[in-house]
């Protein structure tokens, strides 16, 4: 069947990067699959319960990165309890017995321990790369033993992790022949820098282009992190509260100003705005820019900074920014991709804040940003006008995400619910990949949904919907669906149990406080052995009553996932799995 | 439908002490009710609602809602409004400039002009007449210093020192 020898395959194989590429091409013929698995170097598993690494490893002995991803997604917002789960321990223990040359590893929302940590910087003599975001369990003790023990480390990259910040040296156990860093991120931690440490650590690394601090690093040290490393990329500031002396400002101005490959700037974790001016320098090149934890950057000062940023492509901003910042943003910034609006008002200070945003500032960036591609936007109100023009304007969204902020919220002027808007989006989007919808909602967005929406596949839906039929539509209709998650809608067993087979051709199913029943689950994992359907319930009268259950309870939190390796003995006592 | 907050005003009678569990039993039962875990070692200052009000939840009292990373959740600013009683007005502190009790005390006896006295966790704060409460997650008053730093700089949602005669202390009516 192979008209080359299997070599030149392989050749041609290493040029296809993408996971969903390379498991296309293993499945054209066996021969294929044999050669394909063979030069496999980078493994991509969205769900660790999926597979298990002893089958990882016996079907790609070659490879040298893997990104796993642990938690469900609802994870993030609390709603998964601790210990439910995605400790990343058995693999490394299995990688590390099995002797595969792993060089990169990218965790997202597992669980990560000191000791995982410590067997991980032993065992692979060539591990180049560490990234973890949204993970928990560990402490700085264990980025320790990743310091000291990985000499050609080239990658440490936290994102939003909890780690215990001990306070200790971490930064100290990078030995001195340590110069291969290009990208260090320790934004997460909260403890105390030792900046000496640190000073010395960037300024024997000629290649670091991505650089991201903590809160503890003050602003001179800034300025002097970055006079050693003009080359710099990718920088996130920590914190400066105080307004700076002119001497200090000055040093920082004439750091920045050699700095003329610096293209992402976030951080600002605590600063006053009376030091940005030092970065004007640098914004008409930046293409990144991350101000969602700036609270203190806002106002005239973000405005005037934003007014330099033409070139930008990512922005990630406080919904502080108001309608009439986003105004600004898309007057301003032609080039811009991405955009993320977080809310400020996370506390529930303000019942009437005036400062977040509608759906004129959405408006507005639809008009002005022409290749706009992915929003995330929070709100406090929309309209079914206003998506319909936003629509019609981008019509190239690839993820569309609205959290209108309250719950139920009809068209904030007629009252209506938001089936048109969302129904509008998902028509003129033709290649929309992943939605998120909020507000007031029918069964109608979801016949939409399913009706229009050929490529999506992520959806997020909360408190929508009225009846089974809205599930229906979507599970009928979006062929390409991979991942759905459901919060506080009225679904049922119905829509639940009405095409089993479906949920062996998507990762997961999540569904909370919504109508399905433990008699409805059962049924679902009876005829489906490949799929592990789980039940979270939290309550002590749960647990208790488990001898007289009734299967008309309803079902606290269903996870339901596809995977050929049968149920996880991982679970705590409050996950049933059926 | 709209979510009204009514917990705003600050009533003599929240703080009388009673007798009753803690945290608000008859919310329990909603489907979109905050379901935290409640701590049985909380001191408390308000009694549970009357049976009666049924407040439904604001949406900053959903579990999971607005749908934002614990993490980013965690580390946002939050200024809290700070009370004293007597003082003609209110002002605000951002409880992230503080890393433990004793700075944001040191910060409250500065901005108020009072001294707190000694804490201990059986008697609370004696010697001066000032105590300084909170208002937590729960809608629960509650006294500044009994659970860990953390916990409470991210369940505070606002202050309140109490003046001499007004603050009831525990053994009033037990």
């Amino acid at each position: 069947m192979n008209y080359f020898p299997e070599e030149v395959i392989e050749h041609v194989f290493n040029f296809i990067a993408s996971h969903r590429d390379r498991n296309s091409i293993s499945l054209v013929c066996k021969s294929w699959h044999k050669i394909e698995r063979f030069c496999r170097k980078k493994v991509f598993i969205g769900n660790c319960y999926a597979i298990n690494p002893e089958r990882l490893i016996r079907r790609f002995p070659c490879l040298k990165s893997l990104t796993l991803k642990g938690k469900p997604h609802f994870a993030d917002f609390n709603l998964v309890p601790y210990e439910w789960g995605g400790f990343v321990h058995p693999w490394i223990e299995a990688l590390s017995s099995s002797h595969v040359g792993l060089e990169e590893l990218r965790l997202k929302r597992m669980v990560v321990t000191d000791e995982s940590l410590d067997l991980l910087s032993r065992s692979f003599p060539n591990f180049k790369s560490l990234v973890l975001v949204s993970c928990e369990g560990f402490t700085t003790d264990g980025l320790a033993s990743i310091a000291s023990n990985c000499r050609h480390l080239r990658e440490l990259d936290l994102q939003e992790n909890e780690i215990d910040d001990h306070r200790g040296q971490w930064l100290n156990c990078f030995p001195d022949s340590c110069t291969t860093l290009t990208s260090l991120n320790f934004a997460c931690l909260k403890g105390e820098t030792n900046v000496a440490a640190l000073e010395r650590l960037v300024a024997r690394s000629p290649n670091l282009k991505t650089l991201k601090l903590n809160r503890a690093v003050p602003l001179d040290a800034l300025a002097r992190l970055m006079s050693c490393a003009p080359q710099l990329v990718d920088l996130g500031v920590g914190s400066y509260e105080n307004e700076p002396d002119p001497e200090s400002f000055r040093k920082l101005m004439a750091a920045i100003q050699k700095c003329s490959s610096l293209r992402s700037l976030s951080g600002f974790l605590e600063a006053a705005p009376l030091c940005l001016p030092a970065f004007y320098p640098v914004c008409q090149n930046l293409i990144s820019l991350n101000l969602s934890y700036a609270a203190e950057i806002r106002g005239n000062h973000l405005i005037k900074l934003i007014q330099l940023c033409k070139r930008l492509q990512r922005l990630w901003i406080l919904d502080s920014i108001g309608d009439k910042g986003l105004v600004v943003v898309a007057a301003t910034c032609k080039e811009l991709q991405e955009l993320r609006v977080f809310p400020s008002d996370l506390h529930g200070e303000e019942d009437n804040n005036n400062a977040a945003v509608t759906e004129v500032g959405l408006v507005a960036i639809s008009a002005g940003c022409p290749k706009l591609h992915s929003i995330l936007y929070f709100c406090k109100q929309m309209t079914n006008a206003a998506l319909i023009t936003v629509a019609k304007n981008c019509p190239n969204f690839i993820r569309f995400r609205l959290c209108i902020l309250e719950p139920h919220k009809p068209d904030h002027i007629t009252s209506q619910s938001l089936d048109e808007g969302f129904g509008a989006i998902v028509q003129a989007c033709k290649g929309l990949r992943r939605l998120s919808v909020s507000g007031l909602l029918n069964d109608q967005v979801f016949l939409y949904i399913g009706m229009y929406a050929e490529e999506l596949e992520m959806l997020s839906i909360a408190f929508a919907g009225e009846t089974d039929k809205g599930m229906l539509y979507v599970l009928n209709g979006c062929k390409k669906l991979r991942k759905l998650e459901i919060r506080d809608s009225p679904f049922g067993n119905a829509a639940l149990l009405a095409d089993v087979h479906k949920y062996e051709t998507m990762r997961s199913l999540w569904m909370s406080s919504c109508e399905v029943t433990l008699g409805g689950c059962k049924r679902l994992a009876q005829n489906s052995p490949r799929l592990n359907v789980e039940i979270i319930n939290e309550s002590e009268s749960n647990r208790m009553e488990r001898n007289e259950e009734d299967e008309r309870d309803k079902v606290d939190k269903l996870y339901l996932y596809r995977t050929v390796v049968g149920t996880r003995k991982d679970a705590p006592p409050y996950v049933r799995i059926l | 439908m709209a979510y009204e907050k009514k917990v705003n005003e600050l009533n003599l009678k929240d703080t009388e002490l009673c007798l009753g569990l803690p945290g608000r039993t008859e919310e329990i039962k909603e489907e979109q009710e905050v379901s935290c875990v409640k701590s049985n070692n909380k001191r408390q200052f308000e009694e549970t609602r009357d049976e009666e009000e049924s407040t439904p939840p604001t949406k900053t009292q959903i579990v999971g809602w607005p749908p934002v990373r614990s993490y980013r959740k965690n580390n946002s600013v939050s200024y809290v409004k700070v009370s004293m009683d007597g003082a003609p007005y209110l002002r605000k502190i951002d409880l992230k400039t503080y890393k433990n009790y004793p700075e944001l005390l040191k910060a409250l006896e500065n901005m108020f002009k009072f001294t707190v006295g000694e804490y201990s966790e059986r008697e609370g704060y004696k010697g001066s007449g000032f105590v300084p409460t909170y208002e937590d997650k729960d809608g629960d008053w509650m006294l500044v210093g009994d659970v860990p730093w953390d916990m409470f700089s991210s369940s505070c949602k606002r202050l309140r020192i109490m003046k001499g005669s007004d603050a009831p202390t525990l053994d009033a009516s037990l």
